[in-house]
């Protein structure tokens, strides 16, 4: 196990590499010049010049990789073109923010699409089961940003129960809404291809009371794969929190990008890019080393 | 019974839609760039969606606003199924270093939250609505990849493959005649979900305006101004998310129905 952790933890360095060399250079490869956005088109060149030096982009841009490269393995990503702030300090500043909002809706998906997956597998065809499968269907067809407009339409602006910014209940069931349908849909796979397997039929054969089939010995084994799916989703999550955090004007790391993309306010673009792509990776590693541990047939060592 | 239902619903308002996007011109009763109202006015008679804060007629935008949305989805799909099935067949047909460095790659591209990435290239380049079917198709290809490497690994060491290359077919002819017709199925089944995943995100890039550009109408820079008219205005918000909606929804019906009657495992 723990040559399978050094191993992957290995992986990282190439992984991140290639992140940062892809935003780097779609970055910078593109046409104009991010002075543009923040220094009045009147200003004497000679100053200009001074500031585009100061930020470092009169290199050729593989020394400009260079040079960043060097830093962020030092974690220091530089400053923002915007507050000149280190970009570290502002997402220590934003990450909690982001963090308030996505574990809670990560706890919530898992409390409400377990059971109901569940439920719906050892209830097939039931009404219940084609509600929700209905209503999973339409949770993954609607678009986030939308949903979280009609909730704030609702709410706020017809109802006036929630604020529409500076709350945080509807972006939090944004959230939970947008990522529950894909869980519940997969939970009710996995639970229905355990119910499938011959050791059911077994458990069933031998006289063990249904309830004691189900809870004891379907829904352990199909937990598993959901572990799998906690690391996959990640991205997603990460995702839903530029737009829903956008709309919302919720002060997190997500909206911080956003204004940043407009902005071409580089060192933070890169600075959330290396910091949700780590987490990305972290996490699906923390997910695969559960599943090891759980799932005694998986064994990560080779013989 | 149920089942039916769903994909006759779906298949209807599809047909529907692209039928109607398709005579948009013969269809609208006004030209959707047009101020035909000097007010924002809720649906009527007279404008079957009401108008936007800019007094144009929201049906029209709408019929309109299909065809781009429709198009884009369509075109970034064909774009992603062309990336992910060449890097797919090829990791999985040859293996070894190149698989090793295709796959490497698929784990750089899927470590990115991808509407990010797609966010900050459609920044950086001029946003109009070529950029946006490539951007969306160059960055959501890595399912269709992984899944024909899958099918290929399987089928490159059924007997008829090795037949064929004892007959001395080249690699390109086992390739894409031998193999990739075996492996159509879920490339169907994927690219029809993956279509329900690039309107969604055309919605969604040209909601926060780095999209489809106005004045010309796409479902989601429909909503893009919705947002400040939320009390005077709702309809401006709610009809372009339902046409979303349920197009995407039909889009999923469809596919699950095909991965059903083709027999392809999710």
């Amino acid at each position: 196990m723990r040559n399978y952790i050094l191993k992957r933890l290995l992986q990282l360095i190439p992984l991140l590499l290639g992140i940062s060399l892809i935003s780097f250079f779609v970055m910078h490869l593109a046409p104009g010049d991010p002075t543009a956005m923040f220094i009045d088109p009147n200003v004497n060149p000679v100053e200009l010049a001074r500031v585009r030096a100061n930020w470092g982009l009169d290199q050729p841009i593989y020394i400009q990789y260079f040079i960043w490269l060097k830093n962020a393995i030092m974690l220091d990503f530089g400053r923002s073109y915007t507050t000149g702030q280190p970009v570290i300090t502002e997402l220590a500043e934003r990450l909690p923010m982001t963090l308030l909002l996505m574990i809670p809706a990560f706890i919530l998906t898992f409390l409400i699409a377990i059971p109901v997956g569940v439920i719906s597998a050892v209830k097939k065809n039931s009404w219940f089961d084609k509600t929700f499968t209905f209503l999973s269907f339409a949770g993954m067809a609607i678009p986030t940003f939308w949903l979280g407009l009609m909730l704030m339409l609702v709410f706020s602006v017809k109802l006036h129960w929630l604020p529409a910014i500076g709350n945080i209940t509807l972006p939090l069931i944004t959230m939970v809404i947008g990522s529950l349908a894909g869980l519940t849909r997969y939970q009710r796979a996995a639970m229905l291809e355990v119910l499938n397997q011959d050791f059911i039929r077994t458990a069933r054969a031998k006289g063990l009371p249904e309830r004691t089939v189900i809870f004891k010995h379907a829904l352990r084994n199909a937990l598993i794969p959901i572990v799998t799916i906690i690391g996959l989703s990640l991205p997603d999550l990460f995702g839903g929190a530029f737009i829903i955090e956008t709309i919302f004007a919720w002060p997190g790391m997500g909206r911080l990008g956003v204004q940043s993309i407009f902005q071409r306010n580089y060192p933070v673009i890169m600075g959330i890019v290396m910091l949700s792509a780590f987490l990305i990776i972290i996490g699906n590693l923390l997910a695969d080393i559960c599943y090891g541990s759980v799932d005694p047939r998986i064994r990560y060592e080779k013989k | 019974m149920r089942k039916n239902k769903a994909l006759l619903f779906a298949a209807i308002v599809l047909t529907g839609f692209v039928l109607l996007a398709i005579f948009a011109a013969w269809i609208a009763p006004y030209n959707p760039e047009e101020i035909v109202s000097s007010q924002t006015l809720a649906p009527s008679t007279f404008h079957l969606f009401g108008t936007d804060d800019l007094g144009r007629d929201l049906f029209s935008r709408a019929l309109y606003g299909a065809r781009i949305s429709l198009t884009v989805g369509f075109v970034a799909v064909v774009i992603s199924v062309l990336i992910g099935t060449l890097f797919g067949a090829l990791a999985g047909y040859y293996g070894g270093a190149i698989d090793l460095i295709i796959m490497r790659f698929v784990d750089v591209m899927l470590a990115f939250p991808s509407i990010f990435l797609i966010l900050a290239i459609q920044a950086m380049l001029t946003p109009n609505i070529y950029n946006v079917m490539v951007v969306i198709g160059a960055t959501s290809w890595m399912g269709v990849a992984r899944l024909v490497r899958g099918e290929f690994l399987r089928i490159r060491e059924l007997q008829y493959v090795e037949a064929a290359r004892a007959i001395g077919c080249s690699d390109f002819r086992i390739i894409f005649r031998h193999i990739l017709p075996n492996a159509q199925a879920p490339i169907i089944v994927a690219a029809t979900l993956g279509m329900a995943g690039a309107i969604l995100t055309e919605s969604a890039l040209s909601f926060l305006g780095l999209g489809v550009q106005p004045p010309t109408p796409s479902w989601g820079n429909m909503l893009m101004d919705s947002q400040a008219y939320m009390f005077d205005a709702p309809w401006m918000a709610i009809i372009p998310g339902i046409l979303i909606l349920v197009t995407v929804l039909s889009l999923y019906f469809i596919g699950e129905a095909l991965r059903e009657k083709l027999d392809v495992r999710s």
